[in-house]
């Protein structure tokens, strides 16, 4: 045995250095993210508030509501989203599909509360509807996906064809109006309401009784949406992260042979994930029902490529593998802000496009570095 | 031997369409040894393995294992009788840290939020990877590392430890030294050495002698298919081996 203990006590001396520096790239390609979306608020807040003459605060509490209420369809998109592209897969129908959701509870709604049904029963049920029109292509994407070994950008390319077809066909390609108020109460109001100036308060769940200017001076703090996404979040990065349906996701999406033979259900999961995805996009679907008090087919179709982008950014790999919840919030954050930055200097809002554009690209560049370098380390 | 063997094949057939990659081959393989299982390229040492390891089912011939006939339809039969085989490619998923490898699919949970709903005890699990890492005297430097971050011949034992977890009865290792330096070259071996110690028969399939010689008790050569020799490492060289290798000599062929 005298070889093998020459040998153990050999090793450890260059590994052990060559770990160290990997471990550092490691952890600089995660938080650069999180450098960045500090930066970037840092520039806004500074350069909006030259441009305006210290009139306009970039991170004043309205305009950081306004970001929060932009951002939950993409972010919520972007969670089933985060399991999807993490297990090696991807899920083009969630834009059309967050658009079904919307038609179906409004139409729901629309009808129940026509009827005669209390309107909190009818929006109730009417969410309850457009979550499960929502799960429909979801389950079947997962079923072929599994069972058909068809890849997924085909599958979900085509379902979300198909999603569209169903979703104009049931709104006759217009916006589905007439819903009771309480649909755009739960859309718009909030948790917390605070007022501002003199006579001001905080006021929680229960919305101050003002009126002329001091209505100028009332903002709404964590409105319902963004609370409902708050905790979608929170339980996506639960699940992903501290149990055993996240584990088998990571898995499948490191080394999908080895899963499998391992006996991780691999084409259970999957239909699970992929309805998961339709999931959070009926959510964001139903949301946009709420907020804008009518159901639309397009609401989603914009959102799509953003929620994506949001994931990428966010240091999800598009081979699957690697990507964490916390990173796609930064990456939704980090597109709200720019645009919404971009808007408070004044600029041509097509440039939001270029520069979205550009922080994507630049977002894979780091990461493919960040392979790069430590592949090197490891051939030497 | 008095002993009975733990795995035994007999007379193992496999044909592709016409042709016959493994011809009426036979071996045992005791408690506590290690066999060398050698042969030129398309001798039949992947088939014959496969065979027993349940991926592909033989045309004719039996296996018992433990005294009993078995017939493995499926790879997970196998595995969960105790016939562990390590292939190259180690099956391990590597952007996940050694404790969820070796629990991947079997993972530990505990009840967590007050009970609410069950997470991964990955304390319980990293802990348990320790403990049968360091009966193979391999050391990682932080188990929260990811399995890529790791060398060759870690992961060879980790895929190992992963066995030797779940009770492995049997280790089948294919070709485990290949695409390594030559210093995990030799903890691999010292690794066969470590499960022989523990009373876990291997078979090395190889195509690097010196790593037969150097851990084997016996060989077994195959060529095109068929079992032209068996014998104990201590009473044979390399260059007799080779020969059987290459087809030159051949104990089953009546002596010209």
């Amino acid at each position: 045995m005298t070889l093998d203990s020459q040998a153990e006590a050999a090793a450890p001396v260059p590994i052990g250095r060559r770990w160290g520096r990997k471990q550092i790239i490691l952890t600089l390609s995660r938080v650069w993210a999180w450098v960045f979306l500090v930066g970037l608020i840092a520039f806004f807040t500074i350069s909006v508030s030259i441009t305006s003459g210290g009139v306009v605060n970039f991170l004043s509490l309205r305009n950081s509501q306004n970001i929060l209420m932009a951002i939950t369809p993409v972010l919520l998109m972007g969670l089933g989203q985060t399991f999807v592209i993490i297990s090696a897969g991807i899920d083009l129908s969630v834009g059309w599909v967050m658009g079904l959701a919307s038609v179906v509870s409004a139409l729901v709604i629309r009808d129940l509360f026509a009827g005669g049904m209390a309107q909190e029963i009818a929006i109730i049920i009417g969410f309850a509807a457009g979550l499960l029109a929502a799960a429909v292509p979801g389950v079947l994407n997962g079923l072929i996906i599994a069972r058909l070994k068809v890849p997924p950008f085909i599958v979900t390319l085509g379902m979300s064809f198909i999603a569209r077809g169903v979703a104009f066909l049931l709104s006759g390609g217009n916006v589905v109006g007439n819903q009771p108020p309480g649909v755009r109460s739960f859309g718009n109001e909030a948790m917390l309401y605070v007022v501002s100036g003199e006579g001001g308060g905080i006021y929680f769940l229960q919305r101050p009784d003002v009126t002329g200017e001091a209505l100028r001076q009332l903002d709404r703090v964590f409105q319902w949406p963004v609370v409902v996404t708050a905790i979608a979040v929170a339980i996506a990065a639960f699940v992903l992260h501290r149990m055993r349906f996240g584990r088998h996701t990571y898995a499948i999406g490191g080394n999908r042979e080895a899963a499998v033979r391992a006996g991780v259900p691999v084409d259970r999961h999957t239909v699970m994930l992929y309805t998961l995805s339709a999931l959070t996009a009926g959510l964001a679907g139903v949301l946009h029902t709420a907020r804008f008090s009518g159901g639309s087919s397009i609401a989603g179709d914009p959102l799509l490529l953003s929620s994506i982008a949001a994931v990428v950014i966010g240091g999800v790999s598009l081979f699957g593998g690697y990507g964490s919840v916390m990173g796609t919030v930064i990456g939704a954050l980090i597109i709200a802000v720019l645009i919404t930055g971009l808007v408070m200097l004044n600029v041509e809002p097509f440039w939001q496009f270029i520069v979205v554009g550009i922080v994507v690209i630049l977002a894979v560049l780091i990461d493919q570095a960040r392979d790069l370098i430590i592949g090197r380390m490891e051939s030497e | 031997m008095a002993v009975e063997p733990i795995l035994s094949v007999k007379n193992i057939v496999k044909r592709f369409g016409g042709l016959t990659a493994v011809n009426r081959v036979s071996m045992d393989l005791y408690p506590g040894e290690v066999v060398g299982l050698v042969g030129d390229n398309a001798a039949g040492k992947s088939t014959l393995i496969k065979c027993i390891s349940g991926v592909y089912q033989k045309d004719e011939g039996e296996i018992y294992f433990m005294g009993r006939r078995v017939e493995y339809s499926r790879p997970i039969e196998a595995r969960e009788a105790g016939i562990e085989t390590i292939y190259q490619d180690l099956a391990l998923a590597g952007n996940l840290n050694v404790g969820a490898n070796i629990f991947l699919g079997r993972e530990v949970l505990k009840r967590s939020l007050c009970g609410l709903v069950r997470t991964l005890d990955d304390a319980h699990m990293q802990a348990e990877s320790k403990k049968v890492l360091d009966e193979l005297e391999i050391h990682i430097p932080d188990y929260r590392q990811q399995i890529e971050t790791l060398s060759g011949g870690q992961r060879q034992a980790v895929a190992i430890a992963r066995a030797l977890y779940w009770q492995a009865r049997v280790m089948i290792m294919d070709e485990p030294t290949n695409n390594l330096g030559v210093v995990e070259q030799r903890k691999v071996l010292g690794l066969i050495r470590k499960l022989r110690e523990q009373g876990v028969p291997v078979i090395l399939i190889t195509h690097t002698l010196p790593d037969v010689f150097a851990v084997t008790d016996r060989i077994v050569v195959l060529h095109r298919g068929r079992k032209v020799a068996e014998k104990k490492t201590s009473e044979t060289d390399s260059q007799e081996i080779v020969q059987y290798m290459v087809g030159a000599l051949d104990d089953t062929r009546p002596a010209a």
